[in-house]
């Protein structure tokens, strides 16, 4: 029987490490689409900030209560991997509970800190699940926010059932263990109560001993395939933040918010309508096949890596002055389609050996509408908020970019605006020898 | 002090003098063409005529900077501009600019270096903060502050932009008025609703304006005056003013204004 449970551990933790291998190069490769970007310079500072943002979760405190409950499912998450660790090396070996003769009386004290991190995760994911249902919390809320209808509303209650299933298996399994122990089975060595779980033990206080192993091995099985499966889950989910949070707050733009990238393939022929001289025509980068981005191919490599990274919390559109006003715009909606477009990208690649096949569609038209883009005030308040340093401005402004220069799609007065600026130098339809009129404004009046 | 001849040097007038100025005031169209904003552009002239900074501006040989045909995805429009703004920079050789605009300011500052024009841009707010801390300007004998409320609405790319709050904050605070704050501030500050190319169109289709959802916050501070450090946001705010009957209790002014008014200039 141990010699099977081990077989098959081996064999759903081979095929998981399968999936997820499958699932993370196809993200990868995803990514890699876009175009290339140097986020190579200052290691620094970029490592400072990771630790600040990711590994501190400083901006999740900006909201000090959902930061503090956030803050315990996270390092929840990162503690608990130790005992999960000892999991997956029982499953292996046959073992049980490996690391309790290595530490000896230190390690119950170890469990009773897992089971108070668990008992948070626990808390936590339920007051999130409340703050969605009951509270309704008016970022999270379908009604309020379109792009949340359907599967991402559920994906998010999902995750927090899953965590709160998870953390009550291993909380009854260390109990029930603590049960066997006390009836001396031999297949649980005695390690001294643990912190949390001793006071369940009277749920199983009438169950007999076969029954006991029987939950026992139950909830082990259930704990550990659970974890499994929600490794593989999160990579389809938003929950995927848990990982990228890392990598996009370390690659995250250091310079001003204010600056806007610059196309230096335009520099060259302006130079040239000007007159001004151009050091080596070489050097100077190709007129591309498209200016700005229609879709996600055209997009920035971090701009990608920034919509897997979204889990979708909403606080960039709760800050946006457009969609407090009621615009169609939401920066949340901006990074959410430019991830189901990656999805999309992916299953074709998937589907013709890892080549993309056009389709038909693309990011500006059949994901995001030009009415979204037309509405952004570029004020930054949803790139402030992103606590993993996400920025949805700067896709906005290259799908900008492609409908003005590329498709000369503009609303009409913005028309008039480059008109007047191409002719007159000013936005506005003022003749340039008027520019210093205001000057006589100065005249000590008569 | 009417009877101070307030001087306007162009940098052609000062170049054929052989001089060079202390800092280039980049003066920007709202500021040239726009005629509330026109007297925020006056009001800091005179300003600077009483610190005594030996300054000029360009005059007709200044134009856009390119801001708003960027913002709304016509580069080859900005570089236009950009360039040609570029080449008279530095046919003058320019090293210091000061500007009232916050989106020149952003442009000038963080946009041009990478199209080869290198400058120490400076908005007008520092400049204020920096004169009134070295003693150049002494906001006094003039109009009285004291007891009044003013609130400051952070403009976008002063603010989160170009991480610039305190320094307009600083020149209120040298009127010994009472400096209220909006909800959302500093950080947090509500856009005008100007921004990114919007001043230059309609608004999409929504349940409100962006400018009327700031000025209920601004009026709810209960302030008499609004203070603004933007030309797009004197046009919003003013707007909202107006949009809710409130243009005879509640005032929105330019911080070089307000200074150049308890100055008494």
């Amino acid at each position: 029987m141990a010699i099977a449970q081990q077989v098959i551990f081996i064999a759903v933790l081979g095929l998981v490490a399968w999936l997820a291998y499958r699932r993370i190069a196809l993200i990868r490769s995803t990514i890699l689409l876009g175009k290339p970007e140097d986020r190579s310079d200052n290691p620094g500072e970029r490592l400072s900030t990771m630790l600040r943002i990711a590994f501190g979760q400083k901006k999740m405190f900006d909201k000090p209560l959902v930061g503090l409950l956030h803050f315990a499912v996270y390092i929840g998450f990162i503690l608990i991997n130790i005992e999960i660790l000892e999991i997956v090396l029982d499953g292996i070996l046959g073992k049980h509970r490996v690391f309790a003769p290595l530490i000896g009386s230190f390690y119950p004290v170890l469990i009773g800190f897992f089971e108070l991190l668990a008992v948070g995760v626990l808390l936590a994911c339920v007051i999130f699940l409340l703050r969605r249902s009951v509270v309704k919390v008016a970022r999270l809320q379908p009604v309020r926010h379109r792009e949340m209808n359907g599967w991402p509303a559920l994906d998010g209650k999902v995750i927090l059932i899953f965590e709160i299933v998870l953390m009550i298996a291993i909380l009854t399994m260390n109990a029930v263990d603590l049960a066997l122990q006390d009836l001396g089975n031999e297949h649980y060595p005695q390690t001294g109560n643990f912190f949390f779980s001793q006071f369940l033990k009277p749920i199983f206080a009438g169950w007999n001993e076969n029954t006991l192993v029987i939950y026992e091995r139950f909830a082990w099985w259930f704990h550990i395939i659970g974890i499994f499966v929600f490794a593989i889950y999160l990579t389809y989910s938003k929950h995927l933040h848990i990982v990228l949070a890392f990598p996009n707050t370390y690659f995250a733009r250091l310079i001003p918010k204010g600056k806007m990238n610059n196309m230096p393939e335009i520099t060259t022929e302006v130079k040239t309508m000007l007159g001004i001289e151009t050091a080596q025509t070489g050097d100077a980068p190709a007129i591309p096949d498209r200016f700005g981005a229609k879709d996600v191919q055209d997009l920035s490599w971090k701009n990608l890596m920034d919509a897997y990274s979204c889990t979708e919390c909403g606080r960039c559109t709760a800050a946006c002055p457009a969609n407090i006003t009621g615009k169609k715009l939401s920066p949340r909606k901006i990074m959410m389609d430019t991830r189901d477009r990656l999805e999309d990208v992916g299953k074709i690649m998937q589907a013709n050996g890892g080549k993309f096949v056009e389709d038909g569609k693309s990011l500006i038209g059949d994901y995001i509408l030009e009415e979204e883009i037309n509405a952004c005030t570029t004020c930054n308040a949803c790139v402030h908020e992103c606590p993993v340093r996400i920025n949805p401005l700067d896709i906005i402004l290259q799908l900008r970019r492609y409908k003005i220069m590329d498709e000369s799609q503009a609303p009409a007065s913005w028309n008039v605006m480059f008109q007047n600026l191409d002719t007159n130098q000013a936005p506005w339809k003022f003749s340039p020898g008027d520019r210093f009129n205001w000057a006589a404004d100065l005249e000590p009046k008569k | 002090m009417s009877d101070l001849a307030y001087k306007v040097p162009t940098m052609a007038e000062m170049a054929a003098n052989n001089e060079t100025p202390e800092v280039l005031f980049w003066v920007g169209c709202a500021g040239s063409f726009d005629d509330r904003y026109k007297k925020v552009t006056v009001a800091f002239v005179k300003i600077l005529n009483k610190a005594g900074v030996k300054f000029a501006v360009l005059g007709t040989e200044e134009s856009c900077t390119g801001d708003p045909a960027r913002r709304a995805g016509n580069e080859f429009t900005f570089q236009m501009l950009a360039m040609s703004n570029i080449q008279v920079l530095d046919m003058y050789g320019i090293r210091k600019i000061v500007t009232a605009c916050p989106h020149c300011f952003n442009t000038l500052k963080n946009e041009y270096p990478e199209l080869g024009g290198n400058y120490e841009v400076i908005h007008h707010s520092t400049f204020l903060q920096q004169l009134i801390d070295e003693g150049r300007v002494r906001p006094e004998g003039g109009q009285a502050f004291k007891g009044k409320k003013i609130t400051f609405h952070d403009s976008c790319y002063l603010g989160r932009a170009n991480n610039i709050y305190e320094a307009p904050r600083h020149v209120l605070e040298a009127l010994d008025a009472d400096l209220v704050e909006m909800k959302r501030c500093k950080t947090k500050g509500l856009c005008c609703g100007a921004g990114g190319g919007q001043m230059f169109k309609e608004p999409e289709p929504g349940k409100k304006d962006i400018n009327i959802e700031r000025i209920e916050e601004a009026i709810a501070t209960g302030a008499d005056t609004i203070a603004v450090a933007c030309p797009f946001c004197m046009v919003m705010m003013t707007d909202g003013v107006k949009n809710k009957e409130k243009e005879h209790s509640v005032k929105v002014y330019d911080l070089a204004e307000l200074i150049a008014q308890a100055d008494g200039l």
